[in-house]
This record gives structure tokens, C-alpha cells and sequence, in this order.
């Protein structure tokens, strides 16, 4: 076919010799720079070979001239980060309780830092919403064991409660069941009375009057004389609408006569004092603070 | 098969100069065209103290967009989604009128081509003086004109660059800055790009553009039918077609005397009596040529003009001239689509309150028992203040009974009094205590009122108890 046309008939248009069932490929030249774009962008994929990560290797892969992995720029970004945190550090640190409370750029930084630091260390046993649940205090209330200003929660934080750590905060209620302190009916109405304390509508009859009695000799010097708690000793709030281990009568006589005591650990030694401070203005911030 | 070739060198085009009403019309939209480009940054708009005064700008680092007494906030992104779909349906509607106006008239890629071929015109000489030069060997007089051309391309793509960036700058400041070669590294970058563009496509790649590279001019033809008016030889008419002695008789050939003046002017280098070709921009020149030599033969205007295929045809068989058919259903579809869009994009400018309030009920938890029985809600609340003065707003709530709000945050924090920054978004905690009923979930009313004026604004949610 060298040198010879073959010309289409009906639209005078070269073809390119392909033919399919009797139809034939007319060709339509595509212009030159287009060739010329497309090899220049081959070669611009060999420089890739070059510069990047590109091929596999028995044992590997190329690394390329840039050593250039995602590892590495994961690294540097957040090594980026946490310079340009530095400085919001150096403030944080240099500062009080209250100077950040004052100061609305630091207190949102320490409080992103603390809602950060609060998902990966606390969120498994008070929730994610720090909601809590049976046994593991809510921290978005106004009912705090052992106090809910930030330097109660700070130092709650760092020794725990019933932890390791020698100054943990700790209290322990006597099984009085358990252990023979009290007998049943006597705990039956001992329950009565620390039901009534917190819901005015129910008459206190008798046995709430007996169990008056009995809370005075044996609970007040803890949970003082009307119920109202004693943080000293963690003792907690009898009147009011928040229970921790339940609210029914039969949760209250479950708990009296064998209670169950929480623990939280210490967290001194596994996070720095900047993100136990963080922490502490994070949990104080959700509403409950006092 | 060696003799068969899959690609083509470009063919430069040399195109006449030619001078007519379309070629006219080419020049004035130019002028028009340019003046709006190089020229709307100069505009002022006074905002007021707290804003800029640029009629037109884009202010990227605030997240905010000018238009005269218009400003567009991110959130309102959807009037610039509403901006386009007029922009796209503008174009179908002309297109399904008048064929490819845009390209023949107003696309950038024609405009600043036309721009550079006058240069080139003007340095070099017309249509043969150019062909002329690109033949001869190097001389200093080549070098002299080529290089004078090139200079001024430049010079011109440096312009176009240097008008880009004062849409995103204020232009008086910015200027002063490029004087003294003290501009950002993103300013600098988009002046070399748009100048490296506008040389390469306006001075070399030209009907390249069109023909290879731009998807508009392919899927336009969707857009056609046989009542658009496109570029069209009258071929009943002109054919046979033949050269011609002044004094010769008309009869029994055409009146195109095959001068190829409509073939030498086109820009895009194609034979418009071919027919109607992918590659045509419907820019007329074609037309301005083919009258003119009309003019000298003494034969009426019109053997290549605007016209529809309908028109032929009704020409062809009943020799009545077809009226111009407007309103067609594809025009109607389209004049209805920018109708609606158009008014919509208006009423969402008239009715744009320049204070909003928008409450987000916050979900986990849903709801806190607190020690006294009641039960408080947390929000996040927004105000939204698009003005331009820092303003204060007193915050309360509606229909929810013994209701206490508490904003949480740092410093002192007062419901009755919350400021917000001038331009700005003032986001705040807010806690809803109530006491507990029977009601599981009630629809509350968040209202913040601007301590000064009284200009109001709500936002429902609701209050959560169980």
C-alpha cells in the first residue's frame, strides 16, 4: 500500500485501511501538539519514577531521590502543629485556674485540649458525652462527690479515687447488711427514710420514721443529718434527684446492705500535669462546674 | 501504511483584515469586553468604615465576596451556584438564538486572540506581509518585527494576569505593592500563570483552542436547530460559482465569484462555503468580506449572512423570505430556567437579613438530670451579625416555663448582653435549665434582639427531658 492513497469515494476523505463489515475508518488527522502533549506528559511520568516512591522491589520499593513517603509528611505536619501549639502551651502553663477562666482564647484551647484528651482517656467508663452511666458519674451535672470546682476535678483527676496513688481520695461505706449491722427490716426502713428525702410527695410514714432514727445513728455522721452529702469523705447527696447507683427503693437497699464502691485510677503518672489541667477545665466546662 | 498520517502540523492561519458591520460589532464588544476586565477593579463601593471599598472583590482570607451593594458570605455560596446555572443557561439561550455568538463575539479565547492578530497586523503587516515574513530568512528586520511582536504579546499577557489579581485585592494597595515589587508569592504566581496562558493560547494555539480543546464548542451543536441562525452561503444562489470580468453577463452562472475573500478573513482557516462546520465561530467576518466584494460587483448584500436552515430552505422552495422564529419551545425552557433562577437569586439577595441566629441542639448527652430535679439542655448558638459595626444582642428563650439560660465560657458571660465582633459569627454555649414535666420533648424559641436597634431574629429547636 506504501505511497498509495486509498481515498473514500463519498467523502473524499483518506482512510486508514481499516475496514469493518464494509465500513471504513476515514482519517482525520489529530494535530501535532497534541502527539508532542501527550509525550511530554510520559516523560514527565518517568521524572515521577525518579523523585517518588514508584516501584516494588523484592524487598521493598524505590524510594526515590525526595525519599518522599506519607509517614514522613504526616510527621512534619504534625510536627507543625504541635510547634505552633507550643506557644499557646507556654501561656497555658504559665497561667492560673482563674487567669484562663478570665481569658477566652486560652480557656478554648485548654478546653479543646481536655475534650481531645478526655475521648481517648476517660470517655470509656463516663461516656463520650462524659454522660456516664450506672456507677460512673455523669460530669455534666451539678452533683459532684468531691467537689466541682476546676481544682477539685484537677486533683480528682490526678490521684484518683480508691487508685494506687498514696493521697487517692477514698471512703468506704460499711456493708451494713453484709456484715450484720443492721437487720433486714431495719434496713428496709432506713431505705424508706433516704427514699423520702428526695421525693417530697411521699408520705413519710412509719417505717421512714423509723428509719429516721436509725439514719441518725448510723449514716448522718457520713451523709449528714438531712442527707445532703459530705464531700470531706465523698459521701454522696442523699436529697437530691441524682443517684449513682440508682434511685429505686430496692437500688437503696441494695446499696446499704452491700455497697459497691467505684474506682477511678490515677492518672498523675500516665498523662502530663498540662493535659490532667486541660482535662480539668474541659470537665468543669460541660456545666456542672462550680 | 507508512504513507498514511495520524497527525497533522498546525496550519497557520494568516487572516485578512477586513472592515464591516460584524467586524465592527467585534471591536466594539472587545472594547467592551476589556474595559469591564481591566477596568472593574477601579470601581469603589462605600460599605463604610469596617469594610472594603472595592465595588467588585473576592476577599479570599475573610471568606467574603463584594458585588456592589451585594456580600456574600460563605453560606450563601448558593447564590454563586445560582450565578452559574444563569451563566451555563445564558449561553444555551443565545446559542439556541444566535448560534455561537459567545464564541464568535464575547469568549475570552477570541477576544484577546483578535487583541494579538491586531498586533501582529499593525508590527508585521497584513494577511501576505505576514506569510511573507514567516518564509523569508532571518533578517535583522524579522528579527526586529518578531521580536516586537512577542514583546508586546507579553506585555499584554501581563496585564491580563496583573487585572486577575485585583479581584482579589484591593486594587490602589496592590498596585502600589507590584510597583514596588513587594507582592505575595500567590499574586506573583497568578500574574506569571495568567501571562504564560494568555501568551501561549492567544499568540500560538489560537484556533487550536476551539477546535481541539474546548468541550462548549462540541456539545453546543446540542443546543442547534433549524431555526438558529448560523453563518450560511446562499448556494442557490452562488452556485456555479466562477471568476468574473466586470461587463460580463450573470445569467446561467452564480454570483460567487470564488474571490476566496470569505476563506482569507476567517480565523479559524475553513471554507464557509463548505457549509456549516464544527470549526466555525460564527464570528461574521466571512459576511463583512463577501458584502464588501458585493459592493464592488454591484449584486446585493448577502450571499454568505446569518441565517437559519428553515430560511433556506423556505428561500429554496417558495423563494419567500422564512420569518425568524423566536420563540421556540428550547428557547422558552431556557428563558423559563433563567426566569426562575433569576428570581430566585433576587428574592434570596432582597429578603438576606443582616442578623441570624442559628441554635444547635447538642446531642450527647441529650438531656442532664440536675440535683434539684430540673433538666437542662445544652446548645450551640450562632449570631450571625453581617454588619459591619460590632453590635450587642440580649438573648432569650420563648415557650419554654420557668426556663433559666446560662451562656458558658470564659470571662464574664451575660445572656442579656452578648457582643459580636463587626462581619463575624459569635459562637456560644448556652445552657437551658427547666423544670421536669411530663412533657418529653417541647418546642422551644430562641429570640436574640439587637440591644440598639431592636432588629430581631429566631430560631426554633426543642428541650429535651427523657
Amino acid at each position: 500500500m506504501a505511497g498509495k492513497k486509498d481515498i473514500d469515494p463519498l467523502s473524499g476523505v483518506e482512510t486508514t485501511g481499516h475496514e469493518w463489515d464494509g465500513l471504513k475508518e476515514l482519517n482525520h488527522p489529530a494535530p501535532r501538539w497534541w502527539l508532542w502533549v501527550f509525550l511530554i506528559t510520559i516523560i514527565w511520568a518517568f521524572g515521577y519514577w525518579v523523585v517518588y516512591p514508584a516501584w516494588p522491589t523484592l524487598s521493598g520499593n524505590t524510594k526515590g531521590s525526595l525519599a518522599w513517603t506519607q509517614y514522613k509528611k504526616l510527621n512534619e505536619e504534625q510536627a507543625e502543629i504541635i510547634a505552633r501549639q507550643q506557644a499557646w502551651l507556654e501561656k497555658f502553663r504559665k497561667a492560673s485556674f482563674d487567669e484562663i477562666k478570665k481569658d477566652p482564647e486560652l480557656y478554648e484551647f485548654a478546653r479543646a485540649g481536655g475534650a481531645v484528651a478526655f475521648k481517648e482517656n476517660c470517655s470509656a467508663c463516663h461516656g463520650t458525652g462524659a454522660e456516664g452511666r450506672k456507677g460512673y458519674p455523669n460530669l455534666n451535672d451539678d452533683d459532684w462527690l468531691w467537689g466541682g470546682r476546676i481544682e477539685d476535678i484537677y486533683h480528682t483527676i490526678k490521684v484518683g479515687v480508691r487508685s494506687a496513688h498514696p493521697d487517692t481520695r477514698s471512703s468506704q461505706m460499711p456493708a451494713f447488711g453484709k456484715d450484720g449491722m443492721l437487720k433486714r427490716g431495719e434496713i428496709a426502713d432506713v431505705a424508706e427514710y433516704v427514699f423520702s428525702l428526695s421525693h417530697g410527695d411521699v408520705r413519710a410514714g412509719e417505717a421512714a420514721a423509723r428509719g429516721e432514727a436509725l439514719f441518725a445513728t448510723n449514716c448522718a455522721s457520713c451523709h449528714g443529718d438531712h442527707g445532703q452529702g459530705g464531700r470531706e469523705f465523698g459521701a454522696p447527696k442523699l436529697n437530691d434527684a441524682i443517684w449513682l447507683y440508682g434511685g429505686t427503693r430496692e437500688d437503696i437497699v441494695r446499696q446499704v446492705n452491700d455497697p459497691r464502691h467505684g474506682v477511678m485510677p490515677t492518672w498523675e503518672s500516665r498523662l502530663n500535669d498540662d493535659t490532667i489541667r486541660q482535662l480539668s477545665i474541659y470537665v468543669h466546662s460541660l456545666g456542672g462546674g462550680e | 501504511m507508512s504513507s498514511i498520517a495520524l497527525f497533522e502540523k498546525q496550519h497557520k492561519i494568516y487572516p485578512r483584515r477586513v472592515w464591516g458591520r460584524y467586524r465592527k460589532l467585534k471591536w466594539l464588544s472587545m472594547i467592551a469586553l476589556l474595559g469591564i476586565y481591566y477596568g472593574t477593579p477601579w470601581l469603589r463601593w462605600n460599605r463604610g468604615p469596617n469594610a472594603p471599598d472595592q465595588a467588585i472583590l473576592i476577599d479570599m482570607p475573610a471568606r467574603k465576596a463584594y458585588f456592589f451593594g451585594i456580600e456574600i458570605w460563605p453560606q450563601e455560596v448558593y447564590l454563586l451556584v445560582g450565578l452559574l446555572i444563569l451563566a451555563a443557561v445564558g449561553l444555551f439561550f443565545a446559542t439556541s438564538l444566535l448560534g455561537r455568538v459567545w464564541c464568535g463575539y464575547a469568549c475570552p479565547q477570541t477576544v484577546w486572540t483578535d487583541l494579538f492578530v491586531w498586533v501582529e497586523r499593525i508590527v508585521q503587516g497584513d494577511r501576505n506581509a505576514r506569510r511573507k515574513l514567516d518564509q523569508s530568512p532571518w533578517t535583522f528586520d524579522k528579527i526586529r518585527k518578531k521580536s516586537l511582536t512577542h514583546l508586546i504579546w507579553l506585555i499584554i499577557g501581563v496585564c491580563t494576569g496583573g487585572a486577575w489579581v485585583f479581584y482579589f485585592n484591593d486594587a490602589p494597595t496592590l498596585v502600589d505593592q507590584i510597583a514596588h515589587l513587594d507582592v505575595p508569592w500567590s499574586v506573583g504566581g497568578w500574574i506569571l500563570a495568567l501571562t504564560g496562558s494568555t501568551y501561549l493560547m492567544a499568540g500560538f494555539a489560537r484556533e487550536q483552542v476551539c477546535t481541539y480543546m474546548c468541550p462548549y464548542a462540541r456539545f453546543q451543536s446540542a443546543m442547534f436547530d433549524k431555526d438558529t441562525l448560523i453563518i450560511s452561503y446562499d448556494q442557490e444562489r452562488g452556485e456555479p460559482r466562477g471568476k468574473h470580468k466586470a461587463g460580463d453577463p450573470w445569467e446561467g452562472r452564480g454570483h460567487c465569484i470564488d474571490c476566496d475573500s470569505c476563506v482569507t478573513v476567517c480565523p479559524v482557516g475553513i471554507d464557509i462555503r463548505e457549509g456549516l462546520q464544527y470549526q466555525c465561530i460564527s464570528c461574521g467576518l466571512c459576511v463583512d468580506a463577501c458584502n464588501n466584494v458585493m459592493d464592488k460587483i454591484g449584486l446585493p448584500h448577502g450571499l454568505i449572512r446569518y441565517d437559519t436552515e428553515n430560511n433556506q430552505e423556505a428561500r429554496k422552495t417558495c423563494g419567500a423570505k422564512g420569518a425568524l422564529r423566536w420563540v421556540r419551545p428550547r428557547t422558552v425552557y431556557y428563558a423559563a430556567i433563567m426566569a426562575i433562577v433569576g428570581s430566585l437569586m433576587l428574592y434570596a439577595i432582597i429578603t438576606r437579613a443582616s442578623l441570624e441566629l442559628n441554635v444547635l441542639h447538642n446531642r450527647n448527652p441529650l438531656f442532664v438530670q440536675l440535683s434539684d430535679g430540673s433538666i437542662r439542655n445544652s446548645y450551640t448558638i450562632k449570631i450571625l451579625n453581617k454588619t459591619h459595626d460590632d453590635r450587642a444582642f440580649s438573648l432569650s428563650v420563648q415557650g419554654l416555663d420557668g426556663a433559666a439560660i446560662k451562656l458558658q465560657g470564659a470571662g464574664e458571660l451575660d445572656a442579656g448582653h452578648i457582643n459580636v465582633l463587626a462581619d463575624s459569627v459569635g459562637q456560644f454555649r448556652l445552657l437551658v435549665d427547666a423544670p421536669n414535666t411530663q412533657d418529653e420533648r417541647s418546642s422551644v424559641n430562641f429570640v436574640i434582639k439587637d440591644m440598639v436597634n431592636g432588629t430581631e431574629a429566631r430560631h426554633e429547636s426543642y428541650f429535651i427531658r427523657r
